[in-house]
């Protein structure tokens, strides 16, 4: 059971504070931010204890959600709730930060008073607490439909080709009545997120793909629907079918809401989607890749004396990387990550274009090589050289592994689709349907 | 209250709420309220406003209700008179038609945590508890908690047990869930709520209409019920079998729990559950959210305790993710090294050397440490990778590389001679490794040429040296090293004794150095005899390494906070504190190099007991016996252990007439010695254990459990009180 829930600030400041059953006293706040602060890296920061009083915590958004228990409870549990409470905090206030929580604490308090009682969770299903929750959400930010600069981030496309920016998802879910149009609509994304390691002659060592179909609905309510798939799509190692062209995952999980009554054959998931954002299916997909890497990187790793006779030396990495995605998608916010050798002073660098940016990094060791858009096909070098004084031959040993971090819009890696969205005919009034299909990097690596 | 100008603050919200303009004005009058409680939450004494909120709360608005109740609550305790008037406002509340209104005022006036509350709230209870709206029911039920949590050392009122344990029989689930709940807090000291037969089947048929945490707190008050009979053990368990594989994490690992408790007596069953939930185990290692992926890792470690394959064909699962935190690597590492066999030491080994050179030290030294343990197993390979790492010349990566070193040297011989010519080229090690190059230059001088060299560099450069472990390390390798290779090493030998008798200021050094003098002065034979031990221990890495436990070791603390924190958090476990026990400084004393030692123990009417090393025990003995006898006591011993090297541990436990049989290496948490002695016909058998340091608010103390065979009490307090003394002089000398 639950002692008391606070949410604080990275800066500690106390955002929202409930103790639910009176053992503790409010100094637990500081207490804990105390022993969070003061932890270095390699303690297990997620269970703290102090004099018998356990901390839970999770971080999202760059707040810190923390539980306190007395009791010696289910870790899943308390971390699982945590994240549901700041999954609920995100759909009633619209978006997740300090600003969103700051200004919408009285809907918190609200929240936290229904969905946990003397410690006990209660509940959390968004249609149950919209039955009790009167206050509405204050928007951090006004919501402009036409943010074009926002236009394609998670490159949302429907049949009729018409693009959602990235924000119209952002909003409370219960806003005021009579607020701009669109307000019926639902959004389904598939979101994978890939973990790669490439050895150092470009094979492929270790492809993981942990994806999820969420639905986020604004619909007050909404009867059934019902959500096409490949209809190719296979599942578990032992359905692989004779023809290549088969979507596969190792295994999935659905939202218990889901029936499943076609799935099997047609590859229909029919579901009552709730107010808020909901995931409907998770699906993994591991040690293979249905298609090419997204990026492959040709490095060159030297070693040169500017002036040998006071050993001011340098190391030259030469990188060519190249997008093997299809010629008309694009991957954003690339950014490529080279440890440097210790002690590495200075960088000069030599791009293709005056977009992408390059920066050392002493502290961290290493030099960060940005790429706001990169074409698929096409394929960007560049080079740098790094002074290193004192630079001996092992030194190159710590250049590498190279790791990237991307995003590739209107992409699955495993090629999973959505056929169609059909809402039951009985749903009144007009709704718009939004599939959007995103693919994050969630680890890339690539040895040198 | 560190907020400035606070008071000012008060007056003025207090003048606004008052104001009957602002009370006329629905929204500004809410604003204000608002105000309060921000206030309130970010640490502010608005108590003082306590009247104005009661007037606040008389109001249609349930969301200004529901801000106001929150403030009532917070400040009932403080303000006890006050409170008292809002309850009329509660009770009429109680009884409005509007349900939420009912279960609202309910809910918050049981809340209230003051003093004659009770005689208020039972009445409002006992009605809510048969309201049509489960709403009132759910909040009523938990009401009942709440009252019995005000006055705990009253009598238990029956009529509402009873009346409890019929709405298990509600229709609404949530109620269901919370009469358990209120049951378990009633009944806490009759051992909590009764699982029956027919609670367990009624929960049990509920299942799948609770929402996924009514289910894992289902699944745990399942636990302590037992099947009668085989076969409902197995409706039961085919029963629950879907939820093995929820998508709820904590609906899967609750299950899972359940399966390994009730299925006890069926390995195979057992078996069969942990594969089915090896998915979703798998998948929360994976998820988006670093803390379940946190706790994911640990629950597989613990479940690799017992069944170290069942995770080995998914080891690349376990490869560090770039961006992922520190804490989740180091697990990741750990569950690594368990994973590895033939067919996959190549890609981990690779995958290790890649984090090696990390920015982070810390990781870069625990992915050597990771490297050297599964140099133990296939040492040809990790050697060629540390030995590669030398090269880099970074202090931390080579301080980590000599003491893995060190320990692969004592664990595995067969690799010594590699070892050495490695050592041969990294003659300046940095600090911290200092001790583990001394060791292996002391006990394997004559294969490392140019031993005597470097150490005549640590002599020359004694003066500035800091650390007393590293000078009694020194003595005792140049004590080696000139039997072995005298002629190279005499001169410097008699440097470093001169100085450190004649100059030392540290008393442990100054007397180690004569000892060492004392001993030469005995002759070069008589001294062999004393300083060579075994230079190494191959069975102590088979002790030391995992054996598959069984899965009753660890069920009990499955999906609990235990796994996280490194260590076991149930109270069950009876540790005697060691405030308990009078610490006597006498037994600091206890060093004097007597044969035969003997000690007063603390408490004055002991008689003297004792101690004495007789035959050898093996190793094979030691753990049948180890494994057949009961612990007679577990004690802690309220300080951590010794920072000082573990052969002076070992030579110090010795010279009170404790064999010390096995340990684990010095770095690794948890850590562990097995000891043994024996005294006045009894052998006492112990083991010295210290949980993970850096796990939060564990105690850092060492626990010693104590076995014995033939048990004769006294002989185990006189051992325990040796002991102590022994440590805490090692300790203080090491501080």
């Amino acid at each position: 059971m639950i002692s008391q829930i606070f949410i604080l600030s990275s800066k500690g400041d106390h955002l929202i504070y409930k103790d639910f059953r009176g053992e503790e006293s409010k100094d637990s706040i500081n207490v804990f931010y105390e022993m969070v602060t003061a932890l270095s890296g390699d303690q297990p920061p997620v269970v703290m204890s102090h004099k018998g009083l356990h901390f839970i915590h999770a971080r999202q958004g760059g707040l810190y959600w923390v539980a306190s228990t007395k009791t010696n409870p289910s870790p899943f549990t308390i971390i699982e709730f945590l994240n549901r409470l700041a999954a609920l905090t995100k759909d009633y206030c619209g978006s997740l930060s300090e600003k969103s929580v700051r200004m919408n604490f009285a809907l918190i308090y609200e929240l936290l008073d229904e969905m946990v009682d003397f410690g006990y969770i209660q509940t959390t299903s968004t249609d149950i607490l919209k039955n009790f929750i009167q206050t509405e959400a204050v928007s951090s930010k006004p919501f402009s439909l036409f943010d074009l600069s926002n236009v394609g981030l998670f490159g949302a496309e429907t049949q009729q080709s018409k693009v959602a920016p990235s924000v119209a998802a952002s909003r409370p879910i219960m806003s005021s009545r009579g607020e701009q149009g669109g307000k019926n609509e639902i959004f389904v994304d598939v979101i994978e997120r890939l973990s790669v390691v490439i050895g150092s002659k470009g094979v492929l060592m270790k492809a993981d793909i942990h994806g999820e179909i969420k639905i986020k609905c604004f619909l007050p309510s909404c009867s059934e629907m019902r959500i096409g798939l490949n209809e190719e799509l296979s599942i578990g190692k032992s359905q692989l079918k004779g023809y290549s062209s088969a979507v596969r995952v190792d295994e999935c999980r659905f939202h218990q809401a889901v029936k499943l009554d076609e799935f099997d054959t047609f590859r229909i998931l029919k579901v009552c989607p709730s107010q808020g954002e909901q995931t409907v299916m998770q699906y993994q997909l591991c040690d293979e890749l249905p298609c090419a890497p997204p990026f492959q990187l040709f490095p060159s790793v030297e070693k040169d004396y500017v002036n040998r006779s006071v050993n001011l030396s340098m190391v030259l990495i030469f990188l060519k990387l190249r997008c093997d995605l299809p010629p008309k998608s694009t991957a954003l916010n690339v950014s490529i990550t080279v440890p440097v050798p210790k002690g590495s002073t200075s960088m000069s660098q030599e791009l293709s274009s005056p977009d992408q940016t390059a920066e050392l990094q002493p502290k961290n060791k290493a030099l960060l090589w940005e790429i706001p858009r990169f074409p698929g096909g096409a394929q960007l070098s560049a080079l740098f050289k790094v002074d290193v004084p004192g630079l001996s031959s092992a030194s190159l040993l710590e250049v590498g592994p190279v790791s990237m971090s991307f995003e590739l819009p209107k992409q699955t890696c495993t090629g999973l689709q959505i056929r169609f969205l059909r809402l039951s005919p009985t749903q009144t009034g007009l709704s718009q349907r939004w599939v959007r299909y995103v693919t994050h990097s969630d680890s890339y690596t690539i040895r040198i | 209250m560190p907020y400035f100008g606070s008071e000012e603050m008060v007056k003025e919200l207090k003048r606004a709420l008052s104001n009957p303009n602002v009370q006329a004005d629905r929204l500004r009058y809410k604003n204000y309220i608002t105000k309060v409680i921000r206030y309130m939450t970010q640490g502010l004494d608005v108590s003082a406003l306590f009247m104005d909120m009661v007037k606040a709360s008389a109001t249609v608005d349930i969301a200004q209700k529901k801000l106001v109740y929150l403030y009532m609550c917070t400040y009932a305790s403080d303000k006890p008179d006050l409170a008292l008037l809002a309850i009329n406002t509660l009770r009429k509340d109680c009884a409005d038609p509007n349900p939420m209104v009912r279960g609202l005022a309910l809910r918050n006036m049981c809340n209230f945590r003051m003093p004659g509350m009770t005689e208020y709230i039972e009445q409002p209870i006992v009605a809510g508890l048969r309201d049509k709206a489960s709403y009132v029911r759910r909040v009523a039920v938990l009401g009942c908690a709440k009252m019995h949590s005000l006055q705990p050392n009253t009598d238990i009122d029956g009529t509402i047990v009873n009346e409890l344990y019929a709405l298990l029989r509600d229709p609404d689930p949530v109620v269901v869930v919370n009469c358990l709940r209120a049951l378990e807090e009633i009944l806490k000291d009759e051992g909590g709520v009764v699982i029956n037969k027919p609670i367990a089947h009624h929960l049990l048929n509920r299942m799948k209409d609770l929402d996924s945490w009514a289910q894992s707190e289902v699944l745990t008050f399942l636990l302590r019920y037992r099947p009668r009979s085989d076969d409902e053990l197995f409706d039961i368990l085919s029963l629950l079998d879907s939820f093995l594989q929820s998508a709820h994490a904590h609906v899967a690992v609750a299950t899972l729990r359940l399966f390994l408790q009730l299925a006890s007596a069926h390995p195979a069953v057992q078996a069969d559950a942990l594969l089915c939930t090896s998915a979703p185990l798998l998948a929360t290692c994976g998820a988006a959210s670093r803390e379940l992926r946190f706790a994911g890792l640990c629950h597989v470690q613990q479940v690799m305790r017992s069944q170290p394959g069942l995770f080995g064909t998914h080891y690349k699962r376990f490869f560090c993710g770039y961006s992922e935190p520190t804490y989740i690597k180091f697990r990741k590492m750990e569950i690594l090294v368990e994973l590895v066999n033939d067919e996959n030491v190549a890609l981990v080994l690779e995958e290790l050397r890649s984090y090696c050179t990390d920015v982070s030290p810390e990781l870069a030294q625990a992915a050597i440490a990771a490297i050297g343990r599964i140099a133990q197993t296939y040492s040809e390979k990790c050697l060629d990778i540390l030995t590669g790492l030398l090269a880099l010349k970074q202090d931390h990566i080579t301080s980590a590389v000599i003491q893995m070193f060190r320990d692969l040297v004592w664990f595995c011989p067969q690799s010594t001679a590699a070892v050495c010519q490695t050592v041969e080229a990294c003659v300046d090690s940095p600090q911290d490794s200092e001790q583990a190059l001394l060791w292996l230059l002391g006990e394997h001088g004559d294969q490392i040429s140019s031993a005597p060299y470097v150490m005549e560099g640590y002599i020359d450069g004694l003066k500035t040296e800091l650390s007393s472990a590293v000078k009694m390390e020194l003595l005792t390798a140049s004590v080696k090293m000139f039997l072995c290779r005298p002629a190279e090493t005499q001169d410097m030998l008699g440097r470093l004794l001169h100085y450190c008798i004649e100059e030392e200021s540290d008393v442990c050094v100054r007397d180690r150095a004569l000892l060492c003098y004392r001993l030469l002065q005995r002759g070069v034979e008589e001294t062999r005899k004393v300083v060579t031990g075994p230079k190494s221990d191959p069975s102590m890495s088979v002790l030391t390494g995992r054996q598959e436990e069984p899965i009753s070791q660890w069920a009990s603390t499955f999906n609990t906070l235990g796994p996280l924190s490194g260590c076991d958090l149930c109270p069950q476990t009876a540790v005697i504190s060691a405030a308990d026990q009078p610490s006597s400084s006498a037994e600091k004393e206890l060093l004097p190099e007597s044969t035969d030692v003997t000690l007063s123990s603390p408490d004055d009417t002991e008689e003297e007991i004792s101690l004495s090393l007789g035959p050898p025990l093996s190793h094979e003995t030691f753990e049948k016996m180890w494994l057949d006898l009961e612990i007679l006591q577990r004690q802690t011993m309220g300080f951590p252990r010794p920072r000082t090297a573990l052969d002076t541990l070992q030579a110090a436990l010795q010279l009170v007439k404790i064999q010390t049989l096995a340990f684990t290496p010095g770095a690794t948490v948890p850590w562990k010695a097995y000891i043994y002695t024996r005294s006045t016909g009894t052998l006492i058998l112990a083991e010295l254990l210290q949980g993970d340091q850096h796990a939060p608010g564990i105690d850092e103390s060492l626990v010693v459990s104590v076995k014995q065979q033939p048990v004769n009490q006294h002989a185990i307090r006189g051992f325990v009180s040796i002991l102590k003394g022994v440590l805490q002089t090692l300790n203080v000398d090491s501080s």
